[in-house]
């Protein structure tokens, strides 16, 4: 059975316009004109307890939306929304009772606070008896490595330290489902593998179900096993990353460094990339050639030193992804 | 402090910070066992949340001493203006004066002690949450937000007026006739039942000082500004309370409209009690009429709280 069910969920807002310049300003005092935008477009998807969830698209796409929707901060304009049961605009404070939220650019915890004693005001708003408090705590604190951070004030840590502690604080009360809104912005690399790691952990270790958007799409591949891609308020796709990979650029790089300068090949399959002195860049499609054929051939007639084949970098998938649906921002 | 954990280990602790001190935001202490002991109720956690956020706002405002100085400081030198410019007023001859210079001096005195129950802006952390969008958060918490934020305000008034008061109330009634001034300081309420009828009155001033508070936070909201909410109210909240001039100098017709009002029920109504301008049966009307304003002040702002949340745009994406 799916935990959270979405079903024709659409947003509009109503945004005053104002014409550029003073003119315009005093214009918009007499007579203000309202533009109707569509954050979400008849959404509709279902996720199980104890998926990992990927929710991508461009900026103004929608995600944001779609999750402040889901964790009851906003109301739809329509369509229908149940997490475990419950609306979660409309029965909120029981919702959101059971449900982790972390918002990767905004802060939780209580500035001037230390974090230890951010985390035990939380355990009140929670109402989490002492006790099972304590066990959760020492647990979270064991499992994001917070030891040296708990006595220190929240606008002392670094963004990789807050981010650790901010997951940390999303599970005090043991949420069964957790939305992580842009958890790794910001961050350096390391910092960057320990939130997915963690988060991870959180899914594999605990049967958290979690619920994740980013513009990283190392993030995605580290860590959903479904992607739903949202634009322009609709969902494009809906599925494994690698399927979403084959639908849209099924396109190899095959990188050669000949013998001697690199040659010029006449092949009909092949587009050339680029070339700096013997190295080769060649991008091809393997439904239409194998890379063992296509390298056979490129040995049998040319001395080389070194051949590989990458794929194509994830950002390229997406953004090419993106272009095909018109899905990135006017 | 300390003492807690080590009292009641249960409760107290299996980490260290009790210890720590100087601890603003966690509650501890008495209040703990009791709700430990308690199982919570599956929504809102009762009264839990809220006791936290207002014992937390409560020592966190407490701290800010040097604030409480200042206050007090400028509180003094605009108490004392106000003093001569009554007893100048008074010495020009003024026979019909609604109220006598003793009691015009008393009044002056409470009104600097209490000052900061004027709400004349919003909870400046609801206004920055709004600006940047941290409001969110406060909606996904299993807590009432109307309540969530009353207890705040609440917490915020009483810390600030509590040292302010303290200091003023020290200075005009025991220094002042200590120099020998004692007739232009602040003398006690002249029998027990108007020192029990205003500490009620006060009581009710500082709900009412929460619930004006709470409405200018749903302005705020609503506009996704504090600039004009805060600007709007400290104009009616210093004309309309009788803070700049007492409510029975304004002339006859409309002056029972204005101590019908609320926001009399912040300065002249607890004021007129403690010299006795208010006393007996019209004392406890007029304290009636500051819960009749508190109940449907806050029924008010729960209400339009509800809408304005739901017509929210979290600013920032």
């Amino acid at each position: 059975m799916s935990q959270i069910l979405v079903e024709e969920l659409s947003k509009t807002y109503r945004i005053a316009e104002r014409e550029a310049g003073t003119l315009g300003a005093v214009k918009g005092l007499l007579r203000r004109r309202w533009r109707t935008v569509e954050a979400l477009n008849r959404v509709s998807f279902q996720i199980g307890r104890g998926e990992l969830v990927g929710l991508i698209g461009p900026n103004g796409a929608g995600k944001s939306t779609t999750i402040k929707i889901l964790s009851g901060i906003l109301e739809p304009t329509s369509g229908r929304c149940e997490v475990d049961g419950l609306t979660p605009w409309r029965q909120r404070i029981q919702h959101v009772a059971r449900i982790g939220v972390v918002f990767g650019q905004r802060t939780q915890l209580w500035w001037d606070l230390p974090v230890i004693e951010g985390f035990d005001l939380l355990r009140d708003i929670y109402s989490v008896p002492q006790a099972r408090y304590a066990a959760i705590r020492d647990e979270l604190v064991a499992l994001m490595r917070l030891e040296k951070l708990l006595d220190q004030p929240v606008r002392q840590l670094s963004l990789g330290q807050r981010m650790r502690c901010e997951i940390a604080a999303a599970m005090l009360h043991e949420p069964q489902l957790i939305f992580l809104d842009e958890p790794t912005i910001g961050l350096d690399a390391t910092s960057k593998l320990a939130v997915r790691e963690f988060v991870g952990r959180l899914n594999r270790d605990r049967g958290v179900t979690v619920i994740l958007t980013t513009h990283d799409m190392h993030d995605i591949e580290a860590l959903a096993e479904r992607v739903i891609v949202i634009g322009a308020g609709r969902i494009l796709a809906d599925g494994s990353f690698a399927e979403l990979r084959a639908g849209v650029l099924a396109e190899r790089r095959l990188f050669i460094d000949f013998a001697e300068d690199a040659p010029a090949l006449e092949m009909a399959e092949v587009r050339e990339v680029a070339r700096d002195g013997r190295r080769l860049e060649l991008a091809f499609d393997p439904r239409r050639i194998a890379a063992p054929d296509l390298i056979a051939r490129i040995v049998a007639s040319h001395g080389v030193d070194d051949i590989h084949v990458e794929e194509p970098l994830i950002e390229e998938v997406i953004a090419r992804f993106y272009d095909l649906h018109g899905a990135n921002e006017g | 402090m300390s003492g807690a954990g080590a009292i009641s280990p249960p409760s107290g602790g299996s980490v260290g910070a009790a210890d720590k001190g100087g601890m603003p935001g966690s509650p501890r202490g008495p209040r703990r066992p009791s709700t430990a002991s308690r199982s919570p109720s599956p929504v809102g956690g009762g009264y839990r949340p809220y006791a936290a956020v207002f014992a937390g706002r409560l020592q966190q405002t407490l701290q800010y001493r040097a604030a409480a100085l200042a206050g007090f400081a400028t509180q003094l030198w605009f108490g004392v203006i106000r003093v001569l410019i009554f007893a100048a007023f008074y010495a020009g001859g003024a026979h019909a004066a609604p109220m006598s210079l003793a009691n015009a001096v008393t009044y002056t005195w409470l009104g600097q002690a209490f000052l900061v129950f004027l709400p004349w802006a919003a909870d400046p952390d609801v206004a920055e949450m709004v600006r940047s969008g941290a409001v969110a958060y406060e909606r996904v918490r299993p807590v009432d937000t109307y309540a969530w934020w009353y207890a705040r305000a609440l917490a915020r008034a009483i810390a600030r007026v509590l040292p302010r008061a303290a200091l003023m109330i020290a200075f005009a009634s025991v220094i002042l006739p200590i120099v020998g001034l004692g007739k232009w300081g602040l003398p006690p309420p002249p029998s027990l039942a108007a020192a029990g009828l205003f500490t009620l009155s006060a009581i009710a001033m500082a709900l009412l000082s929460a619930a004006i508070t709470l409405l200018i936070n749903v302005i705020v909201v609503a506009t996704m500004s504090d600039r004009g909410a805060n600007i709007l109210a400290a104009s009616f909240v210093n004309l309309l309370s009788g803070a700049v001039i007492p409510l029975s100098f304004f002339p006859d017709a409309v002056r029972p409209w204005l101590r019908a009002q609320p926001i009399a029920g912040l300065v002249d109504i607890p004021f007129s009690i403690y010299f006795g301008g208010l006393s007996g049966w019209s004392a406890a009307g007029s304290i009636g009429l500051q819960l009749f304003w508190i109940v449907a002040l806050i029924a008010l702002g729960h209400l339009w709280l509800g809408r304005a949340m739901r017509r929210l745009q979290v600013q920032g994406g």
